[in-house]
């Protein structure tokens, strides 16, 4: 029973290899979920073991590594993950979107703009966008193959039909390049324009569900919807509590059982540049400290 | 508030070290050992390494030590160390007829070659605590007998030399043996990738699935034809040599279910069989995976495929409880975006209804 010593980024040459070869199938062909032979990783399925699995293939000694769960880079799953590579691969890791080379991110895309030489790894639970309309793969990669997106839009129709709007608030569908539906990932919809011709290549990892899909940089990614219905992303209408952010994606934060509410951005790193940077909001003064221990104590 | 998120790094720690100090629970206790929970927790350790597909009963003993008794928890930590393994190669079938039993029971004959023989069973046990367990407890030497030199012969060879149960299919000479852990699975999937999806299933789901057709949920009228528990030889393929090598011997539980027959025009009726098999003692759980492998079955033997049972896709998608359990449990993990964006969603469709009531309102009370 020896300590037994991982390789690179934790996976052996061999599987990273694997994952290699799905990842670039998917970048060339954009959207479509390719199935890869998912390892058990030593953190739970549905925690991020494809993103892991992701990142550890493409991860180089020379990468700078972002993690972020929620937008933000303190959550503690994104910790965790952050320091599985900083142990395993010894890469540098960073809270700074703009000094990554590889991002990891859980449920959000960073609000700085992307770059070309960065990659942007999502962490996804259900990869198949049709699965809670037809729960059978043999069907769904039928309705893949054949572009039969019908269903999908039959189910925004019904949402109109009876709420009034298209009742979907995050892991909103997509049509990546023209051809096929994809789910990306269980982002708010806010976030859906920032993945349409990002420079940046996006890659998405489903460890559980054994699936890999890509967005190559530059590539054309719409929001389903109808002419007379077009897509809205949604945001609350309010500047950021902490940076007076009025474009930012943000957290509603409970502050007391009086229903007092405070709203931050959920890009933490963005909201702290833009603090750094002299912007402030509502309760970013000096108080706002003492606030926060008054609520510790309360 | 908001702050609060910030220090999670030594929030995680602390939580981690907390746990290390409850798993060793009360000092004045003795700790226990990897060879107490091997030896006395027998049973828990064969489940941890049939699921973890893993056959190490130090490792497994250590995985149930670490997680503190949670059998899917040391599971999950034996896949995760059994991921990182080389593989060399597979091993060729093992000859569970050669079996040295140390039980073997058949509910389709009253006598078989070889006999029926009890060996450790909590079967005809009365479920009666035990208080004299509570403290050291010293049992009677076990009953011994000289070793049979007898052949067992496997109940389902005895019916299938009359042609009354189906052949096992025998294997494409030179095909290789699926294996789901290094290819991603595809449906419809085939018996061998359904048998290791099994084998490595959670045991109180195919308790659960296996129950469920003896109730009527995909019915295949099954008989026990034999379950066998006891030591096998593995051996495995020498390029270099050029012959089979002994690996060593592992211990195995198998399970034959007899199941409703079928014929056609063209062919003479005959039994089907169910298969299950499991590292060390299993029975529960080779039985059920025998009547789960028939169920699955129908596909294959023409049979309208209603029930749970029967759909592999539901089956085989949900039986493993450490993809089951991750994704369960992930649901802890922060979801707060997306709430928020359900939340924003919810708002403005209460505030659309707040306003269509509001007219009719009026008017009902200027009428």
């Amino acid at each position: 029973m020896n300590a037994p010593a991982y390789n690179f980024a934790y996976l052996d040459e061999q599987t990273k290899r694997m994952i290699r070869r799905a990842i670039l199938k998917a970048i060339a062909i954009p959207g479509y979920q390719v199935p890869f032979a998912s390892r058990e990783m030593p953190m739970p399925y549905g925690w991020g073991t494809g993103g892991v699995q992701v990142t550890a293939a493409i991860l180089g000694p020379a990468d700078v590594l972002k993690v972020i769960d929620q937008g933000s880079d303190d959550t503690t799953n994104a910790i965790s993950i952050r320091k599985f590579f900083a142990k395993t691969a010894g890469v540098a890791t960073t809270t700074a979107t703009e000094e990554a080379t590889v991002i990891q991110t859980r449920h959000r895309i960073p609000e700085a703009a992307l770059s070309e030489n960065q990659v942007l790894v999502y962490q996804v639970p259900i990869p198949e966008p049709l699965r809670f309309l037809e729960p059978r793969e043999t069907e769904t990669r039928r309705m893949h193959a054949l572009a039969e997106y019908g269903l999908m839009h039959v189910k925004l129709y019904e949402d109109i039909a009876r709420f009034g709007h298209i009742a979907t608030a995050y892991a909103y569908p997509v049509k990546v390049n023209a051809r096929y539906v994809m789910d990306p990932s269980p982002t708010p919809k806010f976030d859906n324009p920032k993945m349409d011709n990002c420079p940046a290549l996006q890659l998405f990892g489903a460890g559980r569900e054994k699936r890999i899909y890509a967005i190559p940089p530059y590539t054309q990614v719409v929001s389903l919807d109808f002419e007379d219905h077009p897509f809205e992303p949604y945001r609350f209408n309010a500047p950021c509590a902490l940076c007076g952010a009025e474009n930012s994606y943000l957290d509603e934060i409970v502050t007391d059982d009086k229903g007092s509410r405070m709203f931050v951005c959920s890009d933490t790193d963005y909201c702290e540049c833009r603090q750094a940077a002299g912007h402030h909001g509502s309760l970013s003064a000096a108080p706002y400290k003492d606030k926060a221990q008054g609520g510790a104590n309360g | 508030m908001y702050v609060a998120v910030k220090g999670g790094e030594r929030a995680i720690e602390n939580a981690h070290r907390l746990l290390a100090h409850k798993r060793r629970g009360d000092h004045g206790v003795p700790e226990v050992t990897l060879d107490q929970i091997s030896e006395q927790l027998g049973l828990a350790v064969d489940r941890v390494m049939s699921e973890g597909s893993l056959y190490d009963r130090g490792l497994a003993a250590l995985a149930i030590k670490q997680a503190r008794g949670d059998l899917i928890e040391a599971i999950f930590l034996v896949r995760a160390f059994r991921a990182t393994l080389p593989r060399f190669g597979a091993s060729e079938p093992v000859e569970t007829g050669a079996m040295r039993v140390q039980r073997r029971v058949s509910s389709t004959f009253k006598d078989i070659p070889g006999g029926q023989i009890l060996g450790p069973t909590f079967d005809y046990t009365h479920r009666l605590l035990d208080p004299s367990l509570a403290q050291g407890f010293a049992p009677e030497a076990p009953a011994t007998a000289d070793a049979s030199t007898a052949p067992t012969p496997r109940v389902t060879d005895i019916l299938g030399r009359d042609g009354l149960i189906e052949s096992s299919p025998r294997s494409e000479d030179g095909a290789s043996v699926g294996d789901l852990t290094r290819e991603p699975l595809n449906f419809p999937a085939d018996r061998d990738l359904r048998l290791q999806n099994l084998a490595r299933g959670d045991e109180g789901f195919l308790l659960a699935m296996g129950y469920s057709t003896q109730r009527g949920y995909g019915r295949n009228h099954p008989f026990a034809g034999e379950i066998r528990f006891g030591e096998v030889e593995v051996e495995f393929f020498a390029e270099d040599a050029g012959f089979a090598v002994p690996l060593g011997a592992i211990e195995l539980t198998e399970c034959q279910m007899v199941n409703q027959f079928k014929g056609s025009a063209t062919e003479a009726p005959c039994f089907t069989r169910g298969y299950g098999l499991a590292f060390g003692q299993s029975e529960r759980k080779t039985m059920s995976m025998a009547l789960v492998d028939r169920a699955l079955r129908a596909r294959e033997l023409g049979e309208e495929v209603r029930a749970p049972a029967q759909d592999e896709e539901f089956v085989m998608s949900h039986s493993d409880n450490v993809q089951a359990t991750g994704f369960v449990e992930h649901l802890k993990l922060p979801h707060y975006v997306d709430f928020q964006s359900e939340l924003g969603l919810l708002r403005k469709l209460r505030r659309e209804f707040a306003d269509a009531q509001a007219p009719e309102a009026m008017k009902e009370a200027a009428e």
